[in-house]
């Protein structure tokens, strides 16, 4: 496994502030791989977000993607490798229409009319948003509005695919949605697309191979998603919500029921359920 | 809270005018301004008014929509028409009263005016009822290109113009949500005095500015995320192209024009 994004002591402060929002960080994350980065609001987690695509610079230490250093003068190969989609659908929708928007970023690089036209397409059916092409944004959903945000990076044919807390804005159907794209994506292109999510979302976490929580500004442990959710305890320590097979397997604790120590899905908890229930 | 104002306001639709090229309608549209001073006679008028009704059949927006566009700025011709007609002193006298001096040149005058005043407004809404305003937009970036040379920067105003026109709908839903979020926790908008009136609007324009930079940070952001690092070495995705029937609808006009200055020596 190649790594494809490492950053090694990375320290940032934001300016007029004494506190670190980012202290000491080094970690890395291999290509092909899918990770969530867990965190209660404030802990740094978009700022990490930032920094991997240089919208932020490191005030210490180094971040390398794909082996480039991030770096002024690496900017914008950089942000040719990185792409990314952030909380809100409406600020980061720069298209006077959803083909538009698509195009911006090829627009950017100065891609010639024909390509730009055929990969607009491409990339829109790649989301199933082809009917919606000519529409303006105050007449799709939150969830569509992500949906083409997703599209206008996939359109780049980017390496690392960042989700900046992508499903925050949205309603559970959105949500859902955009996570099963991810998935779908995920799947087709494999090794091809390394993907980043940084979020609150369970469900999202749990959708990933690995999972790192940071807590002020500090990464504090990585693992798999079962490993992680296990801990329920911990979880709650760090602001963060608990996945609903965890809580209920505490309620029946809480009752006198034994239940396994280990992480378990929802689906696995139904399935220990009719096991214990039938061999009683 | 601007339902009734049609100026602006793009009105969807498929006739020979909505087809036009957006540089076209643009052009003609100014140009018309200009023509319509070579009138000055009763044919000269008719001959005008007939060309802008033509015009607006060809829209196949109907009339009324037209009219009823015209309506929220009667007051403002009505007022302009007075002024001519009492401040005009020339030619014979048709009443005079105390001060008030009538005469057949103020009447001819403010008739003239009035009717000037109604067919530039109305060969003027033409244009935004019949064009998407964001192809507005690509038809002044596309004619404002030639002051690029002198210092202009076209391709960013354009880029403004139409983030800008983007926005316009986000920025009425939020304002409108906000106006009442304001009145759930007790301000009244459009009650009292004129101060207290102007004042009520304060907790709905600093919020909305706040949120409006707030907006502007994130976007910027996204944009370079996606690699806008400005300039002119972008391409286009969308282009403008020039059909037949924009250049009948040049010629038509410049037929008018020489028509048009022609009836100035009929009479």
């Amino acid at each position: 496994m190649t790594p494809i994004i490492s950053l090694s002591h990375v320290d940032y402060a934001y300016p007029n502030s004494d506190v670190l929002a980012l202290h000491d960080l080094s970690l890395t994350i291999n290509q092909g791989e899918w990770v969530a980065v867990i965190g209660h609001n404030g802990s740094g987690k978009s700022t990490f977000a930032k920094l991997l695509n240089y919208l932020l610079a490191p005030t210490k230490g180094e971040i390398k993607i794909n082996d480039v250093v991030a770096n002024e003068e690496n900017m914008w190969v950089i942000r040719d490798m990185v792409g990314m989609v952030f909380q809100n659908p409406d600020n980061q929708f720069v298209g006077a229409t959803v083909a538009d928007d698509v195009a911006f970023g090829m627009e950017n690089r100065s891609v010639p009319r024909e390509i730009m036209m055929k990969r607009v397409d491409a990339a829109l059916t790649e989301v199933q948003m082809m009917p919606f092409a000519d529409r303006e944004p105050a007449r799709l959903s939150g969830g569509q509005k992500q949906r083409v945000a997703i599209a206008s990076v996939l359109a780049l044919a980017p390496k690392i695919l960042i989700l900046d807390e992508a499903t925050a804005m949205l309603d559970p159907k959105g949500r859902r949605e955009m996570i099963a794209l991810v998935r779908d994506l995920k799947a087709r292109m494999g090794d091809e697309l390394t993907v980043i999510s940084i979020t609150h979302d369970i469900d999202e976490a749990a959708s990933a191979d690995r999972v790192m929580v940071i807590n002020d500004g500090e990464l504090i442990e990585t693992g798999l998603p079962s490993e992680i959710f296990a801990n329920a305890d911990q979880l709650r320590r760090f602001g963060l919500a608990v996945p609903f097979a965890e809580q209920l397997k505490e309620k029946l604790r809480q009752r006198g029921i034994t239940v396994p120590d280990e992480y378990l899905t929802t689906e696995g908890l139904v399935t220990w359920l009719w096991q214990s229930i039938s061999t009683k | 809270m601007f339902s009734n104002m049609i100026i602006g306001r793009y009105m969807p639709g498929d006739s020979w005018i909505h087809r036009l090229d957006a540089r076209t309608k643009l052009v003609l549209s100014i140009a018309f301004i200009f023509v319509i001073f070579f009138a000055n006679n009763v044919i000269g008028y008719a001959f005008t008014t007939v060309f802008t009704l033509l015009a607006i059949m060809l829209t196949g927006l109907g009339v009324g929509v037209f009219i009823r566009g015209v309506k929220p700025l009667i007051l403002l011709m009505l007022i302009t028409t007075l002024f001519q007609l009492f401040f005009v002193q020339t030619g014979d006298v048709l009443i005079h009263w105390w001060f008030i001096k009538i005469t057949t040149d103020g009447v001819i005058n403010s008739i003239v005016v009035f009717v000037r005043f109604m067919l530039i407004i109305m060969f003027s809404t033409i244009l935004t009822l019949t064009t998407q305003p964001l192809a507005v937009a690509d038809g002044m970036e596309s004619l404002l290109k030639p002051f690029k040379k002198i210092g202009l920067p076209v391709s960013e105003l354009a880029l403004m113009l139409s983030i800008a026109l983007r926005f316009v709908p986000t920025l009425m839903d939020e304002a409108q949500s906000i106006m009442n979020a304001q009145r759930a926790r007790g301000v009244r908008f459009n009650e009292g005095s004129l101060m207290t009136r102007i004042k009520s609007f304060v907790p709905l324009l600093i919020p909305l500015f706040v949120n409006a930079i707030k907006r502007a940070i994130e976007l910027g952001d996204a944009m370079e995320a996606r690699g806008y690092r400005g300039g002119d070495q972008r391409t286009k995705y969308r282009v403008l192209t020039w059909h037949r029937q924009d250049t009948v609808a040049i010629i038509g006009f410049i037929i008018f024009t020489v028509v048009l200055i022609a009836t100035r020596w009929m009479m």
